[in-house]
């Protein structure tokens, strides 16, 4: 806008019938949306993960008591995680398997640090159910590692989903090994 | 309101009041004297049936509040104190569990009759779309409110549905679920925050309803011939002909919602939910509440990705939908170009199917990794859908005649589609992989080893091929059912039936049939 024009048009009608009036309205109600929304932040974010269920995040495990074949189950940020002791035959399976046919393309030394060990959250990655399968007696699926009830998905030994409606492995925690038979997860 | 004359009151006191706020006034206005059309039948009850159990439910969960305690160590302990100790706790739990429940009864029976007299017609849809909105509120709140017990069901069930908001693309796992629950799982802040909303929604489905009965009272009532009522001799007043008569139907509805309370009262709850939550141990067969079987069924019913070819398929039959049939005459395409939309988008849309079911063929972009909606966030978006169909519905049937009375193809269509919606609610009642039928075709020995699960034991070369049909493929067909209702029914409809002739005002109707019966 020059100069001329802008004296011409003060407080009145410019050629396409905007004010200055239009504008301060247009700036006035940008600033209390902004305004609004900044005012709103601090009570969205209140129901955000508060500072104790962070503090939560880390949990130790003694992993010497169990036998190969089975699994032990560890609430980690109120979720259950799997460590599962695997057998000879089970690592074999897992790293048998050809990456490219997978759904969600992980190979088997991805997802482990040391074979014999495969630590995965126990959460069906399809609709948050827990699998079954942490007994050498509970119905493991079609791959001999998990299978959730809730709508039918089978995990392999490695824990990646094979067959149903699951779109993702199941996922595997940040953990490392303290000592040969403890582990912190998290 | 309010601004119209007043006439006066004798009561003095009345008088004072009303001269000050017209409230008495405007109560007369809108209640006593209101037109309402005068052929009302027995489907008009149920929005004043709603309203009395939007307040009982209000009513009788204050009341339980009192005695509940939001917290996941104490939940389900208060609720049993509520039935066991608590001064007709029983009672109240009954009233208001039972009560859910029998909210939705009305409610459907209420959008029932809205769609099949079409009520949600011009000028109502707004007051239709305030519907919708409120239906949404309730099944947010009933969702809330089933995780307070904190049952298995409570959990489970809340896991599942919150879950389905990780679907999001980007967002969704990473900020939306951690902001939804206050932690990594359904947990005490989840609790928490659920109780808060479960008090607060009621009282802003209540603000609704008072816009949803505001915008009813500018258009007035819609009626069983669909024809707006064209004076005095088509109405009567609301008081006392239409408050007898809410009233009695309200006594039949009653009774029957006091025999589940009394007699029945976990008969459309789930057993499950009588043990105590345990994030350890899912329950083998999670399904939600009865009112929410349909939707739960669309939900599990995509099992396939859609893929670029998919989306790109249904993107022109869509413009092929819009432009030949919602817009009557095609304004930017020509007929061999709509022949040819029709063809295209068909065969890309079935090409993009086959190829996710046969991802052995190895077509680029159709692996579960390359697609843009995968099947889990296709289900939700499919869910949520077919309840925003629901918004829409007063511009996908656009045919100017209102009562499925006299749309004799729009009247199957309804009924068949209020049967697909039954049929779908039991398909979400059941397994996923249920097999209702199944033939086995080849070697017959084979077969027989099926039969008697010993699968194992046949020879390589000799496996016979199975046909089956499972729950899953029901629940699919009844949700191609529904949304083709929406999609293409209606917009058909709209455009190609005739219609019967309708009358000439709804007393001349109302004179016509008493003396059909009269003679």
């Amino acid at each position: 806008m020059s100069a001329d024009t802008k004296t011409k048009n003060d407080n009145s009608h410019s050629e396409n019938g905007e004010t200055r009036r239009d504008f301060m309205q247009l700036l006035a109600s940008a600033f209390g949306v902004v305004g609004g929304a900044l005012a709103a932040w601090p009570l969205i974010n209140s129901l955000n993960p508060a500072k104790d269920t962070l503090a939560l995040a880390t949990v130790e495990v003694d992993i010497s008591g169990i036998p190969k074949g089975e699994a032990k189950t560890i609430m980690w940020q109120g979720k259950p995680v799997f460590v599962r002791h695997r057998t000879e035959e089970e690592i074999k399976m897992a790293e048998a398997v050809e990456v490219q046919s997978l759904t969600d393309k992980q190979s088997d030394q991805e997802r482990v640090q040391r074979p014999e060990w495969l630590v995965t959250v126990g959460v069906c990655t399809h609709l948050g159910c827990v699998p079954v399968g942490q007994k050498m007696t509970d119905t493991r699926g079609d791959y001999g590692g998990w299978f959730c009830p809730c709508h039918g998905s089978h995990y392999d030994t490695s824990g990646r989903i094979r067959k149903g409606p699951a779109p993702k492995n199941l996922a595997v925690p940040p953990y490392e090994f303290i000592n040969d038979t403890t582990i912190r997860i998290g | 309101m309010g601004h119209a004359p007043r006439e006066g009151f004798d009561n003095p006191i009345i008088e004072w009041v009303d001269s000050r706020l017209p409230i008495f006034t405007m109560m007369q206005k809108e209640y006593g004297v209101f037109p309402t059309p005068r052929n009302f039948n027995w489907f008009w009850n149920f929005g004043a049936i709603a309203m009395f159990m939007l307040i009982t439910m209000i009513v009788t969960g204050i009341v339980l509040a009192m005695h509940y305690t939001a917290d996941t160590k104490l939940a389900f302990d208060s609720v049993e104190r509520i039935t066991r100790d608590v001064n007709g706790g029983w009672l109240l739990r009954n009233l208001h569990m039972n009560g859910a429940s029998f909210f939705f009864i009305a409610v459907y029976i209420h959008m029932f009759r809205g769609i099949y007299y079409g009520s949600y017609k011009g000028p109502r849809e707004l007051l239709w779309i305030l519907g919708v909105v409120i239906f949404l509120l309730m099944m947010a709140t009933a969702f809330i409110g089933y995780v307070l017990p904190w049952g298995q069901m409570s959990l489970w069930g809340a896991t599942v549905i919150t879950n389905l908001f990780s679907a999001i693309p980007f967002v969704g796992e990473q900020y939306i679920m951690p902001l939804l629950l206050g932690g990594f799982s359904i947990d005490n802040a989840t609790l928490t925050r659920f109780f808060a909303l479960h008090y607060l929604l009621p009282f802003v489905i209540f603000a609704v309803v008072f816009l949803h009965i505001w915008a009813l009272h500018v258009t007035g009532s819609n009626n069983p011939l669909g024809i707006e009522p064209k004076g005095p001799q088509d109405t009567l007043p609301f008081h006392p002909y239409y408050t007898m008569k809410d009233f009695f139907g309200m006594i039949i509805f009653m009774i029957l919602y006091a025999w589940f309370v009394f007699y029945a009262p976990d008969a459309l709850g789930h057993p499950d939910n009588y043990i105590p939550a345990n994030p350890l141990v899912t329950p083998p067969h999670i399904v939600p509440e009865w009112y929410f079987l349909p939707f739960y069924a669309i939900l599990r019913a995509i099992t396939f990705n859609f893929n670029l070819f998919m989306l790109a398929g249904l993107g022109l039959l869509a413009v092929f939908m819009v432009e030949f049939i919602w817009r009557y005459k095609p304004k930017y395409l020509s007929g061999a170009q709509g022949i040819l939309l029709l063809v295209a988008g068909s065969g890309l849309a079935v090409f993009g199917l086959l190829a996710d079911f046969n991802q052995t063929w190895a077509i680029p972009m159709t692996a579960s990794t390359d697609v843009p909606i995968s099947a889990k966030f296709g289900g939700v978006l499919a869910m949520f859908g077919s309840i925003g169909l629901l918004v829409v519905l007063p511009w996908l049937d656009s045919h100017p005649i209102r009562s499925a009375r006299f749309r004799p193809l729009f009247r199957i269509a309804v009924l068949v589609f209020t049967l697909s919606v039954f049929i779908l609610g039991y398909a979400g009642s059941q397994p996923s992989d249920k097999v209702y039928l199944s033939t086995c075709l080849g070697d017959a020995q084979a077969c027989e080893a099926i039969e008697h699960g010993n699968a194992d034991h046949i020879e390589a070369g000799h496996e016979p091929t199975v046909l089956a049909l499972d729950n899953t493929m029901v629940a699919q067909a009844f949700t191609a059912l529904y949304f083709s209702f929406f999609l293409i029914i209606l917009p058909l409809l709209s455009r190609f039936e005739k219609g019967r002739e309708l009358p000439t005002s709804i007393h001349e109707a109302v004179l016509a049939k008493k003396q059909k019966a009269g003679a």
